[in-house]
């Protein structure tokens, strides 16, 4: 579909107040639980359906713990500022894109997984790179964008808030990485964004909510073995690292539930972490 | 020029601000290594014109030849966090030989483990810190925190040479401030009376300059 007819269709489906004749029309069936467990959340899923970007530096396909991609493309900005996407064919040359893939692939074996590299064109273009490569993931209607990176350039915050509200309407959650450094930076502390930072106990299904924000979510982020180039793999720790064990996550509740929003599946995941209430297995 | 600038001018002026820089990106570098028992520590600056990470400052092993080498800015690891603006911690390099390569090349030599920093400063990113063979074998959250206030504190330290160094240079290319910076640097030097006299002889135009 191109991005015209989703902007078509779109448009079609906002809806700006609610007469009683359009009451029979918003029936939605997707209902929450009288109690959401982590059973009910993901039980027996492996991801298969789910759409996950990773938006990052690449991914080396065909790595054991990647294993093959539905799409990978890369970002880069014409003349007017327009995003030029092409189909990426250079891959990773950092590694770490292929890290946030494979922690992905270890939690929703089955999903779909796609590269949109968006690191490649020296550092002065990055923060256009950034926006265009997350506008264009957007518009994709991925069900979860896996975001290990953020700008501390106050002139591109307007922007991402636009694009992340954006997407938190079209049904597409973006998890991004907190920072653990003492400064601003965007877009994991806009709330339409599900923020991500590390815990230290070695469980990559165990997460806690914050009950503390901006950072929302704590997941597994020390010391965790993941795919680096080459095929090869290695020990790392940062948010970078915990923010796709939640992308993981999410991949497997958007399989089960595939019509959650996502208010909807950040209520869910809440409900699930380790520290509210006392959820189920 | 804006007052905030001349006044930082005439600061450079009196710093020997080059050597300032070298001495406290050395002194970074150090301290980084100290506080987590690293084998090594070495400083990548963002030279934006060129859109390049230059290697600045080594502390420990490595091979001091490779300083002043260049590299693009968004290449390896430390492309990676000067871009994503995240630390990284990684262990077991040696795993991956293509990476361990490229590692050495751009350190001197092959370590196990390493983290890399971006030093930001406000909205600026001003280069990555890297910390090689630290000392304790798994790696904390303690760790990581004291790292990003690590960095924070190097990072403050950089912006405000980096300020000084941009002040100097539009002085010396200024033909009408050029003096004053000069004349600063010159007033340090004297004997007490000798300052003292030279101030009075300031003020006294000051003040004709007032009127």
């Amino acid at each position: 579909m191109s991005a015209a007819d989703d902007q078509h269709e779109e448009e079609e489906l906002q809806a700006w107040s609610l007469p009683t004749s359009a009451l029979g029309g918003i029936s939605l069936p997707a209902a929450l639980p009288e109690r959401v467990t982590r059973d009910w959340a993901w039980g027996g899923s492996t991801g298969a359906g789910a759409r996950v970007c990773i938006l990052d530096s690449g991914v080396e396909a065909g790595h054991p713990r990647v294993g093959a991609l539905e799409g990978a493309f890369a970002v880069s900005v014409g003349p007017d500022g327009e995003a030029v996407v092409v189909e990426d064919t250079v891959g990773d040359e950092c590694g770490h894109g292929t890290a946030c893939a494979g922690i992905v692939r270890s939690l929703a074996p089955d999903c779909s997984l796609f590269s949109v590299r968006v690191i490649g064109s020296g550092f002065t273009g990055s923060g256009a790179i950034l926006l265009a490569g997350l506008g264009w993931a957007i518009e994709q209607g991925f069900d979860v964008i896996n975001m290990s990176l953020s700008t501390t350039k106050r002139e591109h915050a307007p922007t991402l808030h636009e694009l992340a509200d954006r997407a938190y309407f079209r049904g597409t959650m973006l998890i991004a990485s907190a920072h653990n450094m003492p400064v601003e930076s965007y877009p994991w502390r806009f709330s339409s964004v599900t923020s991500i930072g590390s815990h230290e106990l070695p469980e990559p299904m165990t997460f806690f909510y914050n009950p503390s924000p901006p950072v929302e979510f704590f997941a597994h982020g020390v010391d965790v073995e993941v795919a680096w180039l080459g095929g090869a793999t290695m020990r790392t720790s940062g948010n970078s690292f915990a923010t796709p064990h939640m992308t993981g996550i999410c991949a497997l509740v958007m399989a089960k539930h595939p019509d959650l929003t996502p208010f909807q599946l950040k209520s869910v995941l809440h409900a699930t972490a380790a520290n509210v209430g006392a959820p189920d297995g | 020029m804006a007052d905030a600038d001349l006044r930082a001018a005439v600061a450079a002026g009196v710093l020997g601000v080059e050597e300032a820089h070298r001495d406290l990106l050395r002194s970074i570098a150090d301290t980084a290594r100290a506080i987590f028992s690293a084998r090594a520590s070495s400083i990548f600056l963002l030279d934006e014109e060129r859109d390049e990470l230059v290697f600045e400052a080594v502390s420990g092993e490595g091979s001091k030849s490779l300083l002043g080498r260049r590299m693009p800015s968004d290449t390896g690891i430390a492309g990676w966090v000067l871009i994503a603006r995240q630390p990284l911690v990684l262990d077991d390099v040696g795993g991956d030989p293509r990476f361990a390569k490229d590692v050495a090349e751009a350190t001197g030599y092959v370590p196990s483990g390493m983290m890399a920093v971006p030093l930001l400063h406000g909205d600026e990113a001003l280069g990555v810190l890297q910390v090689l063979d630290r000392k304790s074998s798994r790696f904390s959250l303690a760790e990581m925190e004291l790292l990003g206030l690590f960095a924070n504190q190097a990072a403050i330290a950089l912006h405000l040479l980096g300020r000084a160094r941009r002040a100097r240079k539009a002085a010396d290319g200024d033909a009408s401030l050029a003096p004053i910076a000069r004349l600063a640097a010159r007033l340090e030097t004297l004997p007490p009376e000798r300052q003292q006299a030279g101030l009075a002889l300031l003020e006294a135009l000051e003040r004709v300059l007032a009127t």
